[in-house]
């Protein structure tokens, strides 16, 4: 399994915001578990979003950071804090 | 010496800049940032801010993003406070303050700690206005402003 959640404009836009996924042998990377929300069709499309943002299990992370069973993932637009 | 709140409740940034200084007579030199609501933004009438973040990331961004500026100038206190939930215009959200033996090093830390936590720590602005609410973009001088700390220091500087 691996947990996946979702702020700000995509927790609205998704209407949820957090999921647990089985795991799947193949993913390696970030960017291997966004395609595959992405490959559910709207409204995860959203996540296709050259500006989004990820963190992995709580540390700012990037598309190509490894990902293992039982991590804690997060997907979010650009932060405007401040 | 690092001191990082995240909360709801208002702050005084008159009494925030006593405490970091109070008991710390080797501080030559306290520079602080308060930043607020304003009530227009994109020709809006903001009517208030409504400011989600990531409760277990942010903390810990807000304290990574503090320890890296003590790494980089000589600081005697870092003091971070940023507002979440609901907010009305004029209202303080964000408190920034680096302390330091002599004035450069304190303005730079400020300045780099500001640039960071507007890049780097996990919190989304919601913007109501009269005809409805919008999550506020992120903007690209934002992060041209957060890669400047990226370049090796200029050499006149």
């Amino acid at each position: 399994m691996i947990d996946v959640l979702f702020f700000a404009r995509y927790r609205e836009v998704l209407a949820t915001d957090r999921l647990s996924l089985n795991w799947q042998d193949h993913w390696q990377s970030v960017a291997d578990v966004r395609s595959h929300l992405i490959a559910r069709g709207e409204p995860w499309t959203v996540l296709d979003d050259p500006t989004m943002m990820c963190a992995l299990n709580e540390d700012m992370c990037s598309l190509d950071t490894a990902v293992r069973p039982g991590d804690n993932l997060a997907f979010f637009p650009m932060v405007t804090g401040g | 010496m690092i001191a990082v709140q995240v909360q709801n409740a208002p702050f005084d940034p008159g009494q925030l800049t006593n405490r970091v200084h109070d008991g710390n007579p080797s501080i030559g030199a306290l520079v602080c940032f308060t930043g607020y609501v304003r009530d227009l933004n994109l020709q809006h009438d903001v009517q208030g801010l409504f400011l989600e973040h990531f409760p277990g990331m942010t903390e810990k961004a807000l304290q990574q993003i503090a320890k890296q500026a003590a790494q980089r100038w000589p600081l005697q206190a870092v003091h971070i406070l940023h507002r979440i939930g609901q907010l009305a215009p004029a209202e303080p959200i964000v408190f920034v303050a680096a302390a330091s033996a002599h004035r450069q090093d304190a303005f730079e830390a400020c300045a780099f700690i500001m640039d960071y936590l507007k890049t780097r720590a996990p919190f989304w602005k919601k913007e109501f206005t009269a005809t409805g609410s919008h999550w506020v973009e992120g903007r690209d001088s934002d992060q041209q402003a957060a890669a400047r700390w990226n370049q090796p220091p200029s050499e006149n500087s």
